[in-house]
């Protein structure tokens, strides 16, 4: 039986991030992913947004890490090459009695020491399509994607040997003597530490090993997003006065690197957390509250919506807020939970990889590689490029100079090189998050044909065995009509 | 950078993109240029295996692949070059081109451009479906293209909602493989596809057509489990109580096409917010000099046949390259008319407008007129949204001089 280091549970973010962390020691680390790629459930379908630090309680973890991870993010990227943008963002209030409100964020964010805090008059603001009373300035808070971020540190701690098992799902944890006992639907393993980074299935992770002391409370937030054709209407991010009750930021309108504006999350708390559905009343109520915001957003402007969950400790009626916990089980020796981390989840991720790996530390020396790999893959995309990398690139391998993503202008050779990730995801959607074939207007009216047909011819895949996006979801159920070679 | 010159280049090679080639050709462009981003020629067409193309153009009923082959054949002897797996990135106001395709990126100077990039489908977003995001969600033309050119099934039980033609199409096809159709839904009264189509592809095989419905709810977290369909009332809103729920594996998408403009949108060509396509005048011409338009990127079109016939007169007219010189007028959808084209007028002459009613209607009449001034007046059997009107009229040049609007009107509706 394989015996690791380390065991991590969940390819979200988080467990991606400390992956990544402990990919510079000579580690034996593993990853469990029950789903078909890493990112593949809240760390995907978030705002995407690098937050500041002005709405964590002072002295809090979240405010801690998100402070510490939002001065990491930078070089980061550079090292990694997933795209950051430091666009700033906008609280807005409509009326002196919210005005109060941003005084409040403003004093919150001094003490977690967010720096250049501003409150504008709403005239002073940067944004002509945006009606406010007066709005404080943010300039420290940023947009990335997230599953770009999750898929950068996920892949390079595969490049480092980290293994990065998808699709399987972790059924029962024993604890013998000093070690885990892992049983998953592929077979058993040994750790000697085990990180429980499981996201929303985090208690269940804790109650195979001891009966957890705490509840979790998924609530849903839906999303739309807009063409890229109205990618002029902000500059900024743009948010409310966050509501009192639910511990959420409320309803705001994002701009993403690739130029698509994020209208949402609504907030919803839910009993199922893999209800990822989205529905016809919450599609509305975002589209009227951003609407409030910029009057003159287009009607249909939308081109797809989708939902994530938020991982919450406190419930509705606490009003929803409540603190990270990333501990050592005081019960179960070398089990590290790290419990309820929604957002600034995403932005405190690489602080808390630095974290964890401190106190693993305590139990194993950690000694540095001095054979770390750099990324490989790095995330200027082909469109992006100039003339001259083009043709470059082109000349090298003709495959570059085939676009079969129409909306997004995806290159034939980016195709292959998504489908040839290192953690092994193949489905449509593991080439959608890595190369944009099939994310834009279109939704994969034309790419769709083009990378099942590069699945089958460059990548062997079985046409009964291509999938959207987990084991069971596919795409076809056979030949139309069976081919017999005589 | 290679660069190459084009006295007509055709960006689409489609049935209208192949239409315009030849006809630009015939009319006395020497290097007409034909780029597409597939690595066939002919569009869609090659996907379309069914009959009825070419009826009204030549007589014969065709198959998609037969029409196809009749242009590529004509095209290739009269030694129009094609640039297959080549995709436009941009072209500019001075009609230059940037490709790109496997060999490098390459521009083009064209003395004029035929666009011709016909349209996509329109998604499950369009009109917003709530529920979960299973795999098993097809427009109905990438299920046609997997079927008919891939040879990959798509599901098993299918339910189809928009009763567009390709959706019509596809109900019967899908009967043929085996599939089990369990219906097709439709928000409106009335099919939105041809009537013909419905008896030939529903009737005759006993698929249901549901009218006056809409799927309010998609449900399934891996592969598509169910829908919910559920009656509208005539403001097309969902009747409380007649939901119910259909187990399926498959849904089908026939919501409609949205000719696609990017490129014409990017060098700011004006576009009909109701077509979705160019702004044209009689010529073909766009509001950008030397540009014409034709084709589903035009408009959406009933058949090839018309379709194939107007590309061919973009295509005469693109080999004189600007033609507008004069003022034009404007062209107006009025009463229970949705669109007319084209949308402006510059010379006089004898003109082919095409046109699309906003609901069905028995005998009503058309008329066109320029303020007081009645031009045309001619009674129709019946109207149908689905069915394209066609009418000539003669416009003077008194008419255009009067500097009034043209409107088209439906009375008696």
């Amino acid at each position: 039986m394989k015996n690791f280091h380390v065991a991590i549970i969940g390819g979200g973010v988080i467990g991606s991030a400390i992956a990544w962390e402990l990919s510079k020691y000579k580690l034996d680390v593993v990853v469990f992913e029950k789903g078909s790629d890493v990112a593949s459930g809240t760390s995907k379908a978030n705002s995407g947004v690098v937050h500041s630090g002005i709405n964590s309680a002072p002295a809090s973890l979240k405010a801690r890490f998100c402070v510490a991870g939002n001065k990491m993010l930078q070089p980061l990227s550079n090292q990694l090459g997933f795209p950051l943008e430091w666009v700033g963002k906008y609280v807005v209030a409509k009326n002196e009695e919210e005005v109060k409100e941003l005084e409040q964020l403003k004093t919150v964010g001094e003490n977690n020491q967010v720096p250049n805090l501003k409150i504008k008059d709403g005239k002073d603001i940067k944004e002509p399509n945006v009606s406010c009373y007066k709005a404080l300035w943010v300039p420290t808070a940023g947009i990335m994607l997230p599953y770009k971020f999750t898929i950068a540190l996920a892949e390079n701690a595969a490049e480092n040997n980290v293994n990065f098992l998808i699709e399987t799902e972790v059924k029962d944890l024993k604890k013998v003597d000093n070690h885990f006992l892992i049983k998953t639907n592929k077979g058993e393993c040994q750790s000697q530490i085990l990180v429980n980074s499981a996201g929303l299935n985090c208690r269940n992770i804790v109650s195979m090993l001891e009966e957890p002391d705490f509840r979790l409370y998924p609530c849903r937030g839906e999303y739309l997003v807009l063409d890229k054709n109205y990618s002029n209407l902000i500059n900024s991010m743009i948010y409310p006065v966050p509501p009192k009750e639910l511990g959420v930021l409320g309803v705001h309108i994002t701009p993403t690197i690739e130029g698509n504006i994020l209208l949402g999350p609504s907030a919803e708390f839910i009993d199922d957390h893999e209800d990822k559905r989205t529905t016809k009343e919450m599609m509305q109520t975002l589209f009227n509250e951003a609407k409030e915001i910029i009057p003159r957003l287009p009607e249909k402007a939308v081109i797809s919506a989708y939902s994530g969950i938020r991982c919450k400790l406190a419930s509705p009626d606490e009003g929803g807020w409540a603190d990270y916990r990333i501990e050592e089980s005081r019960q179960t020796a070398g089990l590290i939970n790290l419990l309820g981390i929604e957002s600034p989840g995403l932005t405190a991720a690489p602080a808390i990889a630095k974290e964890v790996s401190k106190m693993i530390s305590k139990s194993i020396k950690l000694n540095p590689k001095t054979n770390f790999k750099t990324r490989k893959t790095m995330n200027k995309r082909f469109s992006q490029m100039n003339p001259k990398e083009q043709s470059d690139l082109i000349k090298k391998d003709e495959r570059w100079g085939r676009i079969v993503c129409r909306c997004e202008h995806v290159a034939e050779a980016e195709v292959i090189e998504a489908l040839s990730n290192p953690i092994g995801a193949q489905t449509l959607s593991a080439v959608k998050y890595r190369c944009r074939a099939g994310m834009g207007r279109c939704q994969g009216g034309f790419c769709t044909q083009h990378t099942v047909r590069i699945m089958e011819e460059q990548f062997n895949i079985d046409v009964n065995k291509i999938k959207l996006k987990s084991s069971n979801s596919k795409l076809f159920s056979g030949r139309t009509r069976e081919i017999k070679n005589d | 950078m290679i660069n190459l010159y084009a006295d007509v280049a055709v960006i689409g090679a489609g049935p209208a993109g192949l239409a315009a080639a030849i006809s630009a050709h015939e009319n006395g462009a020497k290097n007409v240029i034909v780029l597409d981003r597939n690595s066939w020629l002919g569009g869609i067409l090659p996907q379309c295996i069914h009959d009825g193309f070419g009826v009204e153009e030549t007589g014969t009923s065709m198959t998609g692949p037969e029409y196809a082959e009749m242009y590529i054949n004509a095209a290739k002897k009269q030694g129009i070059t094609f640039m297959n797996e080549t995709m436009v990135l941009q072209f500019d106001k001075n009609r230059k081109i940037i490709a790109i395709n496997k060999k490098g990126l390459h521009e083009i100077k064209a003395k004029s451009i035929v666009l011709a990039m016909g349209c996509r489908e329109k998604t499950r977003w369009n009109i917003m479906i709530p529920g979960d995001r299973p795999s098993g969600i097809y427009t109905a033309g990438v299920a046609q293209a997997f079927i008919n050119l891939y040879n990959i099934m798509v599901g098993k039980k299918v339910i189809i909602l928009g009763s567009g033609d390709v959706g019509l199409i596809m109900a019967r096809r899908l009967k043929f493989e085996g599939a089990k159709v369990l219906g097709v839904v439709e928000i409106l009264p009335y099919a939105s596809g041809l009537p013909r189509n419905v008896v030939q592809c529903l009737d005759d095989y006993g698929t249901p057509l549901y009218l006056n419905h809409t799927i309010t709810y998609i449900q399934g977290r891996e592969r598509l489990e169910s829908v919910t369909i559920a009656q509208v009332d005539e403001k097309m809103n969902v009747i409380p109580g007649t939901e119910r729920e259909i187990e399926c594996d498959t849904l089908l998408l026939s919501l409609g096409l949205i000719p696609e403009n990017e490129l014409s949108r990017n060098v700011g060509i004006e576009i009909d917010d109701v077509t979705g396509g160019p702004i044209i005048d009689q010529y073909f011409e766009t509001s950008l000099p030397g540009v014409f338009a034709c084709g589903n990127c035009l408009q959406v079109y009933d058949t090839v046949d018309v379709l194939a016939m107007d590309a061919k007169k973009a295509g005469k007219y693109a080999v004189k390259n600007s033609i507008k010189q004069n003022k034009d007028i404007n062209v107006k959808a009025g009463k229970g008319i949705r669109y007319v084209i084209p949308q402006k007028i510059s010379e006089p002459g004898k003109i082919r407008f095409t046109s699309r009613v906003e609901k069905p209607c028995e005998s009503p009449i058309l008329r066109l007129v320029s303020g007081d001034k009645e031009i045309l007046k001619k009674k129709l059997r019946w109207a149908n949204p689905a069915n394209m009107v066609e009418f000539d009229a003669v416009i003077s040049a008194e008419t255009i001089k009067s500097d009034t609007a043209l409107e088209v009107l439906l009375d008696g509706c």
